[in-house]
């Protein structure tokens, strides 16, 4: 699971811009399942056709970004956030566009550090002038961070983790069930604009029109000093979600996760994430409702270039996802 | 004249319905269906091949504006801000309360009668209020009630060589644009809805309903945007500039454009020599915001005449910006016409 995790974390994706992201994604799943499509808004729909009830598992591909709004005479990159980017964050670190180049973060001269504002920061892509950073760069191009994976024990630092390491328990439950028959049919959204207010789901989850939805995702953790209390832990198993900004989880689906779970000895924590929200907003709450739940990877630093979480996790997330898709979820939820 | 008809209306959101009245006039005799849904959505078709795509260009009808909230015994009307009002620029304001329009002024303690620490900083909404010249609560009572839309008592002119300012272009320049594409003595070989909606600036919340029962393949909404080419003002932070041209957007707060018909608007610009810029802000959001996530998803983009001091009693746009505006969305349909959807 660690090449594909290498392989998805390290894409190009950043929300808006996610067709690269999707070609790595839909190289991975096709052959999987019986049909891969992309809808308008450009998520990728992987489906499982067969018997039973439809479940919708969402992914998001996309990444936080930047995105370039203006280009002055001397050639320097103004530009804004996709996704929930602290400026703090950007001091040293790297920007790819789409065409390879590369930027570094700068900043103008600020008499406090606390005045630090992304309006006061810009990208220097090395440019002699305006006119060649437009060769390279235009108004609207959306970038994203540079930065390898790195594997330590069963530890990964990477960029994207959120959510590429979702990706990576959706494309591996897929590759698991292939070739198995199983009772219910599966609709796997790699999903687009999470980052930017859960947008792709909205659409995939109202064009599916499931019966039952998840989605997986990183959650923050309460296991560093001096964290903020979050009873989730690097390790300790995926967690299954209880509520966040954007949903309280059906009660039967959590249940029914839990159970799960315990019957096949896969380690799993609670959580309540006060901050933020995941797919499973927009999902549970599409045409007339669709009773919803989420698993999640506990995850260090989120929204950094350098997040962290641990691989076990991960397997354990995939196992939980592989468990759940053999269970007959029409009599264990519906 | 279209631009001082329509920016002169009273159309606080949820208020529409003058605004409504004098574009269903204007565009009834060039449309082959006009309609107004549930919630006040003025929806103007003109039909194509039934084969060909559906295209849903929009422009918001309503304006950000106040509402009377309370009438005090004294005949003075208290009120609250509907939509993005800056309680900064209301003071002294002369404002129409209601569709009969009676005439106020939003008054607030004079500088000779306000304490040092008072006159140190600008009044919030709850220190202001709205005289009307009634005498007492019974007085006011007869002219005005609580519910009734403020708008600011703004006449169109005509300034400079091509410069105009009103209240409200955000965004009845918007509809002025979309009523004179319908306007046009011409029909396409694809379905165009023309969908003015209502409370934009309260949430999209016209459009999203509009498209939704429209299910347009392609949504295209026009609006009065930002544009802070001003002093005090870095080159960066402009967002747009005045006589450059309309504006088109790549990504705001409320959604990413579709790219590829943002390109193909670029190409459509560059071959007819139409001048445009893109907006180079992401702040804000538009019905776009509402429209692209409906149903299982609708491409859409934004095209916006930049205006200067949007929101408030007196905003200024360059008319070549407008005309531009409709002569780029003009070509644009004829590409559509000739060479299908960009996608």
């Amino acid at each position: 699971m660690k090449d594909l995790l290498k392989k998805l974390v390290e894409a190009f994706g950043p929300a808006g811009n996610e067709s690269r992201i999707r070609d790595v994604i839909r190289k991975e799943v096709e052959g999987l399942v019986d049909e891969v499509t992309v809808d308008a808004m450009g998520n990728l729909i992987a489906i499982r056709r067969g018997q039973g009830p439809r479940v919708m598992i969402a992914a998001h591909m996309d990444e936080i970004g930047v995105i370039v709004t203006h280009i002055d005479d001397e050639g320097f990159v103004r530009f804004s956030n996709m996704g929930g980017i602290s400026p703090f964050m950007l001091i040293g670190q790297r920007v790819i566009f789409d065409n390879g180049t590369i930027g570094a973060f700068g900043m103008e001269k600020l008499d406090d550090m606390k005045d630090l504002k992304l309006n006061k920061m810009f990208i220097d892509i090395g440019a002699k002038d305006g006119a060649s950073a437009k060769e390279k760069v235009s108004i609207g191009d959306i970038g994203a961070f540079h930065r390898e994976a790195h594997f330590q024990g069963d530890r990964v630092i990477a960029k994207s983790l959120d959510n590429r390491a979702g990706c990576a328990v959706l494309v591996q439950a897929l590759k698991e069930l292939a070739g198995r028959e199983i009772p219910n049919q599966v609709y796997a959204v790699f999903t687009v604009q999470e980052e930017l207010g859960l947008r792709g789901a909205k659409t995939a989850a109202y064009g599916i029109n499931p019966d039952v939805g998840f989605a997986v995702d990183v959650t923050g953790t309460g296991d560093t000093p001096e964290a903020p209390t979050m009873a989730v832990k690097l390790g300790e198993g995926p967690t299954i979600k209880v509520k966040d900004r954007v949903v309280l989880t059906h009660p039967r689906v959590r249940r029914f996760m839990t159970e799960t779970a315990e019957k096949n000895g896969i380690p799993y924590q609670l959580e309540i994430l006060e901050g933020g929200g995941t797919d499973t907003g927009p999902i549970h709450l599409t045409r007339e409702g669709v009773p919803s739940g989420a698993i999640s990877v506990p995850t260090r630093y989120i929204h950094t270039p350098s997040e962290m979480a641990d691989m076990n996790d991960m397997k354990n997330a995939v196992k939980l996802f592989v468990a759940i898709l053999e269970a007959k979820l029409d009599e264990a939820i519906l | 004249m279209l631009l001082k008809t329509l920016t002169e209306a009273f159309g606080v959101s949820g208020q529409e319905q003058e605004v409504a009245a004098i574009l269903r006039e204007q565009v009834s005799p060039y449309c082959d269906k006009v309609e107004t849904d549930a919630l006040g959505n003025l929806i103007a078709i003109k039909n194509g091949n039934e084969k060909g795509p559906k295209v849903m260009l929009s422009a918001h009808m309503d304006e950000i504006g106040l509402m009377v909230m309370y009438i005090e015994n004294s005949g003075t009307l208290r009120f609250k801000p509907i939509g993005g009002v800056d309680p900064r620029v209301l003071v002294s304001k002369s404002v129409y309360v209601g569709k009969d329009r009676v005439p106020g002024v939003i008054g607030a303690k004079p500088i000779h009668l306000q304490k040092r620490e008072e006159a140190d900083k600008p009044f919030d909404i709850d220190g202001l209020f709205i005289d009307i010249g009634a005498k007492d609560k019974d007085e006011a009572e007869k002219l005005v009630k609580p519910g009734d839309g403020i708008i600011f008592a703004t006449k169109y002119q005509d300034i400079g060589t091509s410069r105009a300012k009103a209240k409200a272009f955000d965004d009845r320049v918007g509809c002025a644009v979309l009523a004179r594409l319908l306007m046009m003595d011409k029909q396409w070989n694809f379905t165009l809805q023309g969908v003015f909606t209502a409370q934009e600036e309260v949430g999209g919340r016209g459009a999203q309903v509009a498209s939704y029962s429209l299910e347009p393949d392609i949504a295209i909404a026009f609006e009065g945007t930002t544009a802070s080419d001003v002093p005090g003002s870095k080159e960066h932070l402009y967002s747009t500039s005045l006589g450059k041209g309309p504006a088109l957007t790549h990504a705001d707060a409320s959604f990413v454009a579709d790219p590829r018909i943002v390109k193909r608007l670029m190409e459509v610009a560059d071959k007819n020599g139409i001048p445009y810029q893109m907006r180079e802000l992401t702040t804000g959001g538009t019905d776009a915001g509402r429209i692209h996530l409906v149903r299982e998803g609708i491409p859409a983009v934004v095209v916006s005449v930049p205006t200067r001091y949007i929101h408030s009693p007196a905003s200024i746009i360059d008319k070549c910006d407008f005309e531009n505006a409709i002569k780029l969305m003009a070509a644009f349909l004829d590409s559509i016409e000739e060479r299908g959807l960009p996608f």
